[in-house]
């Protein structure tokens, strides 16, 4: 009557690499040690779940179907025998007592992988300043040498086998920071600093969402964590630091100088140039990310005019306001922005 | 009710009353609730890039250059509703207007929460003043701010002296704020101004 | 100021004279005037019940509209701005409009019933909450068909909830709807606390009493401590709204945590307010249906009571995303895990009274049944919550989405309609048809399932809760669908349960008394039962006084009064005759106070002068309400010189 065995069962076919394609937000395909305990608990954790669900469906069945039936007018059995309740008393204490074991098995694999997840070795970290904002996240690299911290917006690229520190801070209302193959989350609270430590171990692309409901975009305020290897990313950051170098071709040139003259100055910044406006992603190398628009869109130069055109049609509430550019207007945008690498 | 009234007529005048009530309510729930409209797709005006603004000063944010040719659309402005004008609040903050009008106290620029307005309080005229720029200092923000933003930015500016509904004015800051919060201002009637220009 | 010419006593039994006059003393008052000025215990029960199953179905209806958003990916049904109200109302409704009420409502009505006396402690106050309740409901309805509905989630985290980013009042009709709900909670708390402690029937004492009326006796008395924390919250979020005050404002000086801390000191807990009555309701129904007392009977009241006790000390796991200190979250993981043993020392002591019963198998056992698949299930995905490593993934997925609908649905929403199933005859003295509540247990059972389970699988895959659309490439279009599909497949057996309860009023087979054969006092009056309840008020000198009594134990009082309404106060512990209690006559001052003090809360949505001014109406219904009468107080007078 009741499917008991099969709940367990499903919920492991399901989780497992062959039916989800998608493994780039699993958080049971860790790819990093934060991400890797969690997981060791929480199988050991269902296990444990599982056997006790069975069990206790399996009393259950057992009851109903050694008791015997009876009618409204069944004269009721007003004092069972004491031995029988003494034995039944018994089975009771016996299965609490196994719960009771069981709850603390759960309870100091809790503790221990708290534990383990506050023992990261930390050394020779990255540290990146995250700020959420309604509805994008802005990025700091930081560096002891002041001239080598860099901004970015909603990607985040780290290497393969160094630890990541990440300082949380919130501009407005109360986000969470979360990567599911990576680790788990933390909450971006306005007037507190949180931290977050997390290590990838394997190449790839890893997407993130906020997890804390903020608003009319929160449906789609991505962050990407890309783990490269680390002489990619010494060369990604290299770029990262460099300004915006001066377009060459002409309509790129156009394109320029339309956004210098336009609205878009007003809130985005590009480095090397004049526009350092910070309410915004910064801009100075949009074009070497993977998707814009926090992760609604891949990023091509059809979505990046679509984008820049109606923006409202695509994330309707979003801050950034349409744009009356005219159709050579807006290639000539777009294909400066496409310089920005 | 009591039974004064024959059954039958008890019946028909509850009938009627419970429809007139669902009429009334269906009214009201129709007309909705001005200050919760949010728009999120302002239909922008196509523009003619290369056509020249009319600016009154040189000063312009950022580099000079062909900026976009807007009109003032006639029924865009909206001071009724709390979302527009929480959108001007935050521009206000974005796009720098403290820098020289501070909170609203004035600084290099005027006063924005006191009785006067140099070049009218209406909100054609506040319109005209960001988007036009105005004498000895006020840069034309045409072609900078999208004219649904400036509107957003009317609204919340005449709300810093009281001017519009008080439901749908910003209640306090996050953050550490200095004047009490707009919708708890008491409202500053315009007085006339010296200069008549623009309004 | 004269004394009745002749006092008639109760205690002579049915169809006497005493009876006759008992039955007029007690009687309905009629008219507009009179259903708006009873306060029989009954009449308001019903009414929780039927207006909480109301909100009950427009949340579900809301329901239908979220699941319809997210069928397919980048789906354009709803907008964000719609889905955000859409959510926050959906849950809002669920735990203080339905969820909460509901269960209120049914203790009403059961609880003067099973322990064996005529009306509620406060009949008045309840009935003024119920219009309170009502009259807040409607308005957070109101603001939502006027595009105002509250949009901030229904656990209104600030600041997005606060006064720079709650922008519109939308906010402000959530804040004060908890006024308005809690106030009703505690109003009805406060009753039922009284009524179980003071005025149980002479012999019931607190070891016999019934599971139920202790489950709601603990309720009680956690609504008491829980409920003013939200009041709290949300009042002072609203004078951080309207007067600009600091409270939750990190820049100046506040705190946004201290919200959370302020709501889910009361949010843990009133999770607790819904889920022991569907304790109580299923250790009501399970002794009836497998023919012998509750096995453990003293254990299970014990756990009800630690329950009780330990829901308040779990708020924190709901924070543990947050940056509060890291040794402090394990405390609560250990406090969360500990919760889960009262809950098991129930099961297993259902599980024993089955096992060494007889069983009867009807629609309010299948019901039940169904908790022991979808509670536990659901429970045990709360231990993983509460493990903070574990919840550091999950927390805030749709995962947690899984959770908390296979608890309380489970836990609370099964049981109720066994419950309903099991005490509608008590209530309209009609039989629902039994072969339609089983296809309705089996298609609700199987689209339960089919609707949350996916959703374990989604938030382990890393959907967020609360959004209104999501990517194809996210992967999540599968499940989402088939957690659509499961939607209406509830929806169906939702509407089915509906129909059924309309045939049964209309052409349900007569009831008769006891049709289930049970052994609670409430099944030994007439069905429906008269307003009085009891012709006598019974002794009881068992557990199950309809099953089995002591020999030459006294069976009845008699000598209340049948000219006025008198009732029996008892002691606390073992409910021996204490003082003679006179009830209050019906009145429509109760339903005038709750108007009253509508109009003030309604009115401090909008004007803080409304908060001040506003109170001028409820102090004229109140005063009018306790001004005292001088023909009621000569009666009680003449009583207590000659009794």
């Amino acid at each position: 009557m009741k499917a008991h065995a099969i709940a367990p069962a499903l919920l492991a076919a399901l989780a497992s690499p062959v039916a989800w394609p998608q493994a780039a937000h699993d958080a049971l395909q860790p790819a990093g040690p934060q991400a890797a305990h969690i997981a060791s608990l929480w199988w050991l954790a269902v296990a444990i779940c599982a056997v006790v669900f069975v069990a206790i469906l399996a009393a259950l069945a057992w009851a109903l179907w050694r008791a015997p039936r009876a009618q409204a007018s069944t004269p009721p059995e007003i004092s069972p025998p004491p031995a029988a309740e003494r034995r039944h008393a018994r089975g009771v204490a016996i299965a609490l007592g196994v719960c009771i074991v069981l709850l603390v098995v759960i309870l100091v694999g809790s503790i221990s992988t708290d534990r383990a997840l506050a023992s990261l070795p930390l050394q020779d970290a990255v540290h990146i300043d995250l700020t959420g904002h309604q509805w994008w996240w802005e990025a700091t690299y930081d560096d002891p040498q002041p001239d080598r911290i860099f901004h970015t917006a909603n990607e985040l690229h780290v290497p393969v086998g160094r630890p990541v520190i990440v300082t949380l801070h919130s501009d407005d209302v109360i986000h969470s920071f979360w990567v599911p193959s990576l680790d788990g989350k933390k909450d971006l609270i306005p007037g507190r600093t949180a931290q977050i430590e997390f290590r990838a171990d394997r190449p790839g692309d890893y997407r993130g969402q906020c997890a804390e409901y903020c608003g009319l975009q929160h449906a789609f305020m991505a962050l990407d964590v890309i783990a490269m290897p680390p002489g990619e990313y010494a060369a990604w950051a290299e770029a990262q630091r460099r300004p915006a170098a001066d377009p060459a071709d002409p309509q790129a040139r156009r394109g320029r100088d339309l956004f210098l003259s336009g609205t878009c100055m007003m809130c985005h910044a590009i480095l090397g140039t004049t526009a350092s406006a910070r309410s915004a992603p910064d801009l100075t190398h949009v074009a070497s990310r993977a998707r814009i628009a926090a992760g609604r869109l891949a990023n091509t130069p059809e979505n990046l005019a679509a984008w820049i055109h109606d923006p409202q049609a695509i994330k309707p509430g979003a801050n950034m306001p349409a744009n009356l550019l005219a159709p050579d207007d807006l290639h000539a945008v777009v294909a400066y922005l496409e310089t920005l690498r | 009710m009591s039974s004064r009234f024959p059954s039958r007529a008890r019946h028909r005048l509850r009938a009627h009353g419970a429809a007139w009530l669902c009429v009334a309510l269906a009214l009201v729930f129709a007309a909705g609730c001005e200050r919760e409209t949010r728009r999120f797709d302002p239909k922008p005006v196509p523009s003619d890039l290369r056509t020249q603004p009319q600016s009154l000063p040189d000063l312009q944010p950022g580099q000079p250059g062909p900026g976009m040719r807007e009109t003032a659309s006639a029924g865009r402005y909206d001071e009724k509703s709390a979302y527009e004008v929480a959108q001007g609040k935050m521009l206000f903050r974005w796009y720098n207007c403290s820098g020289c009008h501070a909170q609203g106290g004035g600084n290099m620029g005027p006063a924005l929460m006191d009785t006067t307005w140099i070049y009218g309080s209406d909100p054609d005229s506040v319109f005209s003043t960001i988007m036009d720029g105005r004498p000895r200092g006020m840069p034309s923000f045409r072609g900078r701010i999208p004219e649904a933003q400036v509107w957003e930015l009317v609204a919340y500016v005449r709300s810093m002296s009281g001017l519009i509904p008080n439901e749908a004015a910003p209640n306090r800051d996050e953050g550490l704020g200095g004047a009490p919060p707009e919708s708890m201002r008491k409202p500053q009637p315009p007085k006339d101004s010296d200069a008549k220009v623009g309004g | 100021m004269s004394a009745p010419r002749e006092t008639l006593r109760d205690g002579d039994g049915p169809g006497s004279r005493a009876a006759e006059t008992l039955a007029m003393t007690w009687r309905t008052p009629k008219g507009i005037v009179g259903w708006l000025s009873n306060i029989d215990h009954k009449s308001t029960g019903k009414r929780f019940i039927v207006t909480a199953f109301a909100f009950f179905l427009a949340a579900a209806f809301l329901a239908a509209l979220m699941r319809t958003q997210l069928v397919v990916p980048d789906n354009h049904f709803v907008g964000p701005d719609l889905y955000n109200q859409l959510f926050t109302m959906h849950g809002t409704t669920m735990m203080f409009l339905f969820a909460v009420p509901m269960m209120q409502g049914m203790s009403l009505y059961f609880v003067p019933l099973m322990v064996g006396t005529r009306n509620t402690a406060f009949p008045r106050m309840s009935a003024s909450a119920y219009w309170i309740y009502l009259v807040g409901g409607l308005t957070l309805y109101a603001g939502f068909l006027c595009n105002t509905g509250a949009d901030a989630g229904w656990f209104a985290y600030v600041p997005l909830a606060g006064p720079q980013y709650g922008i519109g009042k939308r906010s402000d009709f959530w804040n004060v709807l908890v006024n308005f709900s809690e106030a009703m909670g505690l109003m009805v708390a406060v009753d039922l606390a009284t009524v179980i402690l003071k005025m149980r029937a002479p012999g019931m004492s607190l070891r016999r009493m019934p599971i139920f009326a202790w489950a709601t006796l603990v309720t009680s008395i956690m609504i008491i401590f829980a409920m003013p924390t939200v009041m709290l919250g949300a009042n002072l979020v609203q004078l951080d709204r309207m007067l600009g005050t600091h409270f939750f404002n990190p820049g100046a000086g506040g705190d946004v945590i201290l919200w959370q801390h302020l709501f889910w000191f009361f949010g843990h807990p009133e999770v607790y307010f819904i889920f022991i009555p569907g304790l109580a309701f299923i250790s009501s129904i399970i002794p009836t249906f497998a023919r012998r007392p509750m096995f453990g009977h003293d254990a299970v009241v014990l756990s009800l009571i630690s329950t009780g006790f330990l829901s308040f000390g779990l708020w924190v796991h709901h924070m543990f995303a947050t940056n509060v200190p890291d040794v402090g979250k394990s405390f609560f993981t250990a406090m969360s895990l500990m919760i889960a043993i009262p809950t098991a020392v129930q099961i297993f002591c259902w599980i024993a009274t089955l096992a060494t019963g007889r069983i009867q198998w009807r629609p309010p056992l299948l019901y039940v049944l169904a908790f022991f698949f979808i509670l536990v299930l659901g429970g045990l995905s709360g231990l993983l919550l509460g493990s903070v490593p574990i919840d550091l993934q999950v927390h805030d997925s749709y995962f947690v989405v899984a959770h908390l609908h296979y608890v309380l649905i489970g836990g609370a929403v099964f049981p109720l309609f066994g419950a309903f199933y099991y005490w509608f005859p008590k209530i309209t003295g009609r039989m629902m048809d039994e072969r339609i509540a089983k296809w309705t247990f089996w298609i609700m059972f199987i689209g339960f399932n089919v609707t949350f389970f996916p959703m374990h699988i989604l938030g382990l895959h890393g959907m967020p809760r609360r959004i209104y659309t999501y990517a194809a490439q996210s992967g999540w279009g599968t499940l989402n669908l088939v957690a659509t599909v499961g939607a209406f497949i509830m929806g169906w057996s939702v509407l089915l349960f509906v129909a059924n309860v309309l045939a049964g009023l209309w052409r349900g087979k007569p009831a008769g008394e006891n049709p289930w054969g049970a052994g609670t006092l409430e099944w030994s009056v007439a069905s429906p039962p008269p307003p009085y309840n009891f012709v006598r008020i019974p002794v009881v000198s068992s557990r199950e006084p309809l099953w089995s009594r002591e020999e030459g134990a006294p069976t009845h009082v008699s000598g209340l009064s049948a000219q006025t309404r008198e009732g029996l106060v008892t002691t606390v512990i073992d409910a021996l005759p204490d003082v003679r209690y006179g009830y209050p006559q019906p009145t429509i001052w109760p339903f005038f106070a709750a108007l009253a003090v509508s109009l003030w809360l309604d009115w401090s949505i909008f004007s803080t002068q409304g908060f001040v001014w506003g109170l001028i109406p409820p102090a004229i219904a109140f005063i009018g309400w306790f001004w005292p009468r001088e023909k009621a107080t000569a009666e009680a007078l003449a009583l207590e010189k000659a009794p």
